[in-house]
């Protein structure tokens, strides 16, 4: 991990989004440290910025992610998904939300006997897909599933 | 100041399944409050780490698109009863929260 998190800050990229969210007050100095925070992932406003931004453009569909979530989720403010990942040499999971005003939701690292297995509750603004991608061996991968949405949560 | 979280971790097989809820509002700064009309300001964790005997084995970073009082799940092969899991989560303002359990 300290050596991904070395290459990663590397990137003048990074670096500058690290110094655009000290700018915003975002990040208090003392947290640099923390900033690996993807600040373009996170901040991109569609779904396709967010992938890229956190590593996975170039995705290809696996029928060995499995994302459970609701059909319909009556309070969007509070949807529970679950992912599996059954690729092997899993490494990392990306979770978005394709029509939330900021797609990106969260990325998990697996190390040291983690199983590729997260289970969260998210915001969704609105009926969309849910879009889980994953790193595994150097590649990425990724599946999709729409959740509708009755009241939108993302006030919340 | 490091704040608490309700943590679980219950054995199966060789596999600690964790549930930890965390207390926090995960504001978007998208929100506005309804008496004022100004947006609150986003408050978000943006960084969970969790570990299993001291070894990092969960690293994730959070957006505001996560719920308020935050539920994670994941599961961490290899462990055993007595075995210390501690997570610890940063939000977007420095603020620390903290929890810590033996697997059972």
């Amino acid at each position: 991990m300290d050596q991904l998190r070395r290459t990663f800050l590397k990137s003048a990229g990074v670096a500058g989004s690290v110094a655009v969210a000290l700018a915003a007050g975002l990040l208090k100095s003392g947290e640099v440290l923390a900033a690996a925070w993807n600040t373009s992932a996170f901040g991109a406003k569609n779904i396709s910025d967010a992938m890229s931004g956190a590593g996975f453009s170039g995705a290809v569909e696996s029928k060995d992610i499995e994302i459970k979530a609701p059909e319909i989720a009556e309070n969007g403010a509070v949807v529970p998904v679950e992912v599996i990942s059954k690729i092997p040499g899993t490494t990392s999971m990306a979770i978005f939300v394709e029509k939330n005003p900021t797609p990106m939701v969260a990325s998990f690292d697996f190390l040291n006997g983690a199983e590729p297995y997260v289970s969260i509750r998210i915001k969704m603004g609105q009926t969309s897909l849910v879009r889980v991608a994953i790193k595994a061996a150097g590649k990425t991968y990724m599946q999709s599933k729409e959740v509708k949405v009755t009241i939108g949560g993302c006030g919340g | 100041m490091a704040e608490g979280m309700k943590m679980r971790a219950a054995l199966q097989g060789d596999v600690a399944e964790v549930k930890v809820l965390m207390s926090h509002p995960m504001e978007s700064g998208t929100r506005k409050d309804a008496k004022t009309d100004k947006l609150v300001p986003a408050h978000f964790i943006n960084q969970v780490v969790a570990t299993l005997n001291g070894k990092i084995v969960i690293d994730a970073q959070w957006g505001t698109g996560v719920s308020k009082n935050p539920f994670l799940g994941f599961k961490v092969k290899g462990a055993k009863a007595g075995d210390k899991i501690a997570v610890n989560a940063v939000d977007n303002l420095g603020a620390k929260f903290e929890g810590e359990v033996a697997v059972a």
